[in-house]
């Protein structure tokens, strides 16, 4: 288990958890989406490579309505 | 007459009139408004992803990105930093590099940071993206944004959301006619006649979303701007006729009983 902060909330996942795998837990493959990992913008081709560890900050995005 | 085409950052849009997507009672009503707009780009903003609630519906189920443009925007970000790392994650999302800049100064006027804005407009160019900007209508500012490589200046007309219409037509003029990189009102445009005045003083597009969003008929008053815009347009190429300050009759005099 690992705890991590996603979109400013604690969250806890399983160990080894990738960026993928995060993304699967929230129903978000395929979807218009960005990610953030401890401040660095992670390409979508290393969402399987990278893992998950305690205390990661991670934020994704998406669009919504705005002027 | 040589066809009239309205080009920004090498894209060629079919409509005018750009809307933004936010403050509308719920995607439907969002849906509809861009339609009846006929707007083929719309603004859209950069948000965490809901993950508590993983079934509430999302703006891409409703607009869809392959057949309208997006333009990711900045809107909430008060700093070069935050504009910044916004449109690197839009572009990252889906390869945006077309992308409107904001940086906000204050947050009761909702003024730009003009500064911050051009210090930021230099670095997006350069990362190869095509920066749309939120400006004041200050000739001297436009100018200097599009010396920094500007795709296109987008003054205010009014504070965002003020719904004042456009209160300094001589700025917006000079800035039209320095500009050679498409002006559009972005900001303040309270109903569709705002975007009539906008459009025959020579703006080569508006942006409009509160004058639609906030309307007790969204959708109608989306038809209304789209109506507007193709009316000013045709009545700036047109030319309007000159100003006298005395009467001049309409019927001759000639064979008069």
């Amino acid at each position: 288990m690992a705890k991590i902060q996603l979109n400013g909330k604690k969250v806890a996942i399983k160990s080894n958890f990738s960026l993928f795998d995060l993304l699967k837990k929230y129903k978000l493959i395929n979807k218009k989406v960005a990610i953030e990992h401890n401040g660095s913008i992670v390409p979508k081709i290393n969402y399987k490579k990278k893992n998950l560890k305690d205390n990661d900050k991670v934020e994704i995005v998406h669009f919504i309505g705005g002027g | 007459m040589n066809k009239d085409i309205f080009k920004v950052a090498g894209k060629i849009l079919k409509s005018r009139l750009i809307v933004g997507t936010g403050k509308y009672k719920n995607f439907n009503e969002t849906a509809k408004a861009v339609q009846a707009s006929g707007a083929d780009m719309v603004t859209v903003a950069v948000r965490r992803v809901n993950i508590i609630d993983k079934k509430k519906p999302i703006l891409t189920d409703y607009l869809n990105p392959k057949k309208i443009i997006f333009l990711p925007n900045t809107a909430g970000c008060f700093n070069s930093e935050e504009a910044l790392r916004t449109l690197r994650l839009a572009r990252e999302m889906g390869g945006w590099k077309l992308v409107k800049l904001e940086v906000l100064a204050d947050k009761k006027t909702l003024y730009p940071n003009m500064l911050e804005t051009i210090q930021s407009t230099k670095i997006l160019v350069k990362e190869g993206f095509k920066v749309m900007v939120y400006c004041t209508d200050d000739p001297i500012l436009a100018k200097k944004l599009e010396d920094s490589g500007a795709s296109a200046i987008m003054p205010l007309a009014s504070p965002i959301g003020s719904g004042l219409g456009i209160q300094n037509k001589v700025n917006i003029s000079l800035i039209i006619k320095q500009s050679k990189v498409p002006v559009i009102i972005d900001a303040g445009i309270g109903t569709a006649s705002d975007a009539t005045i906008a459009m025959e003083l020579g703006c080569e597009g508006v942006l409009i979303n509160s004058a639609i969003a906030n309307a007790k008929n969204p959708i109608l008053m989306a038809k209304a701007f789209k109506d507007a815009v193709i009316s000013g347009r045709n009545s700036y190429l047109a030319g309007r006729m000159s100003k006298n300050y005395f009467a001049t009759a309409s019927s001759p005099t000639k064979g008069l009983i």
